[in-house]
């Protein structure tokens, strides 16, 4: 295959690849973006394989390795449960991470790549290694412990240093003065010293990061890691002078920031306060002096046949579901109802916050695999000019997309943040294991209204004796 | 702090028949028995008590209570007597020593049944004396639950003397327009009245002298009328208070008009302690459609309308005035259960302990608000609750004019800087771009452009993408950013081998990231595929 032949291969797969992105933006068509991907990808590895660059002795090798990779990949794929898939998506995410810097180091030792650079051109060469390899070891050690407090191997509280802008401050500085003794190494092996010190720190600041963030932020540290995959795969491409490889990891790259800067808008949180990390630690000083924050009132409690009740005698439905729906793998059980509902004729909706969960759409995703149909489910906006309307609205393991605090009380952590006004319903129910606060760590007056029932206990048990009570 | 001749083991509550004429309702009700007998307590019910709310002795019997022949001998037996209605004299005359009544009592408008309770050294819980404020007693507030029931039943009476449907209808023979009602005060009974007549489908109105309820008459299906006039009508305690000269005439201006333009009023308009104020006068009677209805809930107090004839429904100048003071008892069955439900949320705060013995705990801010005489000594009123009267005119307040200020403090304070952020981003980019072109060669201008141009691609084609999707999203991404397999490949075995190339720890390496991305890229899209494949209509 010619040159010329390989890059018009390479048009042709970024194509594919931006009307796969396209076809996501609905449901109907949604499969055929995922099968644009796919041809694209395969174009696209065909024409390198059988293009200029690769001669037939490496066949065996691609062959071999893409075996490994892909029995492992599909067999990851199928295995999966619908409720760790942030973990997966954090994985894979990490995985970007390694090749891009694997990529970068092979590519640094090898002197065929330098060939015929010479002055600004090798610097930026040269440049291009360094940040290459430094996004993808931020990319790597990041997903590896964003995957971590997702599968709860690692807490999810916050780590904070003290200090700890000062600590990234000091490792960027360094990073810079070792970026100039590595443009400035005459040798191979001179160079290599600055690489590596530089990439432990890239990898500690990773650690460093991602420990700083607490759980209900995940969904823009997800989002993040992914567009540094992406940044990560468009640094490689310039390193390699691969057009392909800039073009998607562009796109990947401006898709995950768009993805996290959606998130923040739905925490009502700027982008640098999520990275600097610590969700309620600025604020958590002046809570206790804003006594008047404190809600007062009284909870009351109800039980499985007590929601049955309110459920079967309401005519209109919605159901909020949060992390602990997902947690407690409650998703099929809320179908079941939600079938139940729909046969007797109440009108039962979905109420999805964007920042619900721990990915963006994860809420989706679950129900989706429970079968409810995508046309009940819906977004806050659509939804929160309903709830006057609505007799009864269950809450299942969701606490702060539903604080009315956000919008009362300006002295709130989460103030200003979009919420499910699900107060304004007629009567809600809530069901939590406790009544312990959410991520944020702030008390929800929701609980003290005096239309509000709290169903405690796990929400997988309690609403299957919901629907026990219902069919009886 | 125990009361009672059966101290130590379990008292016995009793239910006596009510004898107020008219009155048909009932202290418990054999669903609440049940319960009660769990908290440990044994019922005693009269013979004969549930007979007019449609429960026989049978159903109380089955629930576990035990049914005594004769009031006196009831009272004897009882602990604790659970009544409707005030005691009557009679009735006074039975209680002994100890013994603990719940019942409603209104202390302040009866000063000489007080005097008497006094004297028979019982212990007295006026239901109606219930701190009402306390989120914590709206479960035991009688006065609400059977204001509802009057409320809903008040639409009923009207719905009954009035000679047209409700609802407007289109039939086949002609167009029916919709009722209109007008309902004069928004508490919890024109609240009930509101949301019953809306549910009939007519088209209602409703006015109260406290601005904040008219979220609450919105809510249930009503439009709030204005008083053209300022001023604050709350008066502690959830009730409205007497208002000035000026408010009353604007207010009676609105009510003339109303009265011409309606075809139902119902009144609801009550001050504690003081007669009922007169709403409508005689003039606007007349100025009303023939046909067209007034029921009056404040005619036991003297009526809102000044041609109400208390106890019964009369028709002047072709308008139906319903005064009946019993349009509790003529939903029997419903308040009594729901009185019965009240007195037993009572109960259990009563007997925290759940063995069946009251304490009545002077700490507890609901109980001490409802214990009226205790023990023989007059213990009403209660030292002065402060929550009523701070939360209602406070509240408000507090809640709008943060919210009217961070309204605005958002407008002015965040576009200004949005504009600032935006010129310095494009003085960054400025910089930057400058700094690129002056210093990188070609090669590097013509992969920047191609760079700069998928990030806009990118945003552009990601932004419509539905939240829904945001996983599946992702996960494709992530699959597509396996791309970088391609830097591995070139790598593996380059055509053209440099010299001292070393070969074996390249390919090595490389292998290795073929692996992780070949894992990344069919991992990838497989699961989307199976995500996808999951959402359906």
């Amino acid at each position: 295959m010619s040159a010329s032949l390989a890059t018009v291969s390479y048009i042709g797969a970024t194509i594919l690849f931006i009307l796969s992105l396209g076809g996501l933006s609905n449901q109907e068509t949604s499969l055929r973006g995922n099968l644009y991907g796919m041809i694209g990808m395969t174009l696209a590895v065909l024409a390198t394989v059988f293009g200029p660059q690769v001669s037939a002795a490496g066949l065996p090798w691609i062959i071999g390795a893409m075996l490994i990779g892909a029995s492992i990949g599909l067999y990851a794929a199928r295995t999966v449960q619908m409720t760790q898939m942030p973990e997966l998506v954090a994985l894979m995410h990490s995985m970007v991470g390694l090749a891009a810097m694997l990529v970068g180091f092979a590519t640094y030792i090898d002197p065929e790549a330098v060939k015929g650079f010479t002055g600004a051109a090798k610097s930026i060469h040269e440049m291009e290694i360094y940040i290459g390899i430094l996004i993808g070891a931020v990319t790597f050690s990041g997903s590896i412990i964003a995957f971590g407090k997702l599968s709860g191997r690692i807490g999810g509280n916050p780590l904070l240093l003290p200090g700890r802008h000062w600590l990234n401050l000091v490792g960027l500085l360094v990073v810079i003065y070792f970026g100039r003794e590595f443009l400035h190494a005459e040798t191979l092996s001179a160079g290599m010293t600055p690489l590596i010190v530089m990439t432990v720190i890239a990898l500690l600041f990773g650690i460093h990061m991602v420990m700083a963030i607490g759980g209900a932020d995940m969904p823009v540290v997800v989002s993040m890691l992914n567009s540094y995959s992406g940044w990560a795969a468009a640094a490689t491409g310039f390193m390699l002078s691969n057009d392909l490889l800039i073009v998607t990891g562009a796109l990947v790259g401006s898709s995950g920031a768009i993805l996290s800067y959606i998130m923040c808008k739905a925490m009502a949180r700027s982008f640098i306060s999520v990275i600097a990390g610590g969700f309620g630690t600025t604020s958590a000083a002046p809570k206790p002096a804003g006594g008047a924050a404190q809600p007062a009132g009284e909870v009351i409690p109800v039980n499985a046949t007590e929601t049955a009740e309110l459920l079967r005698e309401a005519k209109s439905v919605v159901i909020v579901p949060g992390y602990g729906m997902a947690v407690a793998q409650a998703q099929h059980t809320v179908f079941e109802i939600t079938k139940h509902l729909r046969g007797k004729g109440v009108n039962v909706r979905f109420g999805i916050h964007p920042v619900a969960g721990r990915m963006p759409g994860h809420m989706n995703v679950l129900l989706a695999e429970a079968k409810v149909p995508y046309d009940i489910v819906f977004e806050m906006d659509e939804l929160n000019d309903d709830f006057p309307k609505t007799d009864v609205v269950m809450v299942i393991g969701a606490n702060d997309i539903v604080n009315p605090g956000a919008q009362d009380d300006p002295s709130s952590p989460i103030a200003g943040m979009p919420v499910l006004e699900v107060w304004k319903a007629k009567t809600s129910i809530v069901m939590k294991r406790s009544m312990a606060s959410g991520y944020a760590g702030v008390d929800n007056p929701l609980f003290y209204k005096e239309n509000n029932r709290m169903l405690f206990g796990d929400a997988k048990k309690m609403l299957d004796e919901v629907l026990t009570a219902l069919r009886a | 702090m125990q009361t009672g001749v059966s101290t130590g083991s379990a008292q016995r509550i009793g239910v006596p028949r009510e004898i107020f004429p008219g009155e048909k309702r009932v202290a418990t009700v054999p669903e609440v028995v049940e319960k009660l007998i769990k908290l440990g307590f044994k019922v005693a019910v009269e013979s004969g008590a549930g007979d007019l709310a449609n429960f026989s002795d049978e159903t109380y019997r089955a629930a576990g209570a035990e049914i005594i022949e004769g009031a006196a001998a009831l009272w004897a037996a009882s602990d604790i007597v659970f009544k409707v209605r005030g005691p009557t004299a009679d009735e006074v005359a039975l209680i002994h020593e100890g013994q603990t009544l719940i019942s409603f009592i209104w202390p302040a408008q009866n000063p000489e049944l007080m005097q008497q309770l006094t004297a028979r050294k019982a212990t007295v819980l006026a239901i109606d004396a219930l701190p009402r404020m306390l989120s914590r007693a709206q479960k035991m507030d009688a006065l609400t639950s059977q204001a509802g029931v009057a409320g809903y039943r008040a639409v009923i009476e009207a719905a009954n003397a009035f000679g047209r449907f409700f609802n407007g209808q289109i039939t086949a023979a002609g167009k029916v327009p919709p009722a209109k009602v007008f309902i004069a005060g928004a508490g919890v009974a024109g609240l009930a009245a509101i949301g019953t007549a809306a549910g009939l489908g007519a088209i209602v109105r409703a006015n109260d002298t406290r601005a904040e309820v008219s979220d609450q008459v919105t809510s249930l299906g009503g439009e709030f009328v204005k008083v053209d006039y300022e001023e604050e009508g709350g008066g502690g305690g959830g009730y409205a208070k007497v208002m000035s000269e000026g408010f009353q005439q604007a207010q009676r201006e609105m009510y003339a008009k109303q009265a011409r333009e309606v075809d139902i009023i119902i009144t609801t308009a009550l001050i504690p302690g003081k007669p009922a104020p007169k709403l409508i006068t005689a003039e606007m009677v007349k100025s009303m459609k023939p046909g067209s209805v007034i029921v009056d809930m404040a005619a036991e107090q003297g009526g809102n309308c000044e041609l109400t004839e208390p106890g019964q429904a009369v028709v002047k100048h072709g308008v139906t005035i319903v005064g009946y003071t019993d349009l509790v008892s003529r939903l029997s069955k419903q308040s009594s259960t729901l009185y019965a439900t009240n007195l037993f949320r009572l109960t259990e705060e009563l007997c925290k302990t759940k063995d069946g013995i009251v304490n009545v705990n002077m700490e507890d801010d609901a109980i001490r608000g409802l214990t009226v005489t205790k023990e023989g000594s007059i213990t009403w009123p209660p030292p002065a609750p402060k929550l009523p009267a701070a939360p209602a005119a406070a509240a408000p307040k507090a809640a709008t004019a943060p919210a009217a200020k961070k309204a605005q403090g958002h407008g002015a304070a965040s576009e200004p800087m949005a504009g600032n952020k935006l010129a310095i981003m494009f003085g960054v980019a400025a910089v930057l771009f400058w700094l690129i072109g002056a210093n990188a060669p070609k090669e590097f201008l013509s992969h920047f452009t191609v760079f700069v141009l998928a990030c806009f691609v990118g945003y552009m084609v990601v932004w419509n993408v539905k939240p829904a999707l945001h996983t599946p999203l992702m996960s494709v991404t992530n699959a597509i950013s396996s791309i970088i397999a391609i830097g591995a490949l070139v790598q593996i075995s380059p055509i053209a081998g440099a010299v001292d190339r070393p070969d074996d720890l390249i390919r090595w390496v490389a292998g290795a990231g073929i692996v992780l991305t070949a894992i990344n890229m069919f991992g990838g899209f497989a699961v989307t595929q199976r995500m996808l494949a999951m959402f359906r209509k």
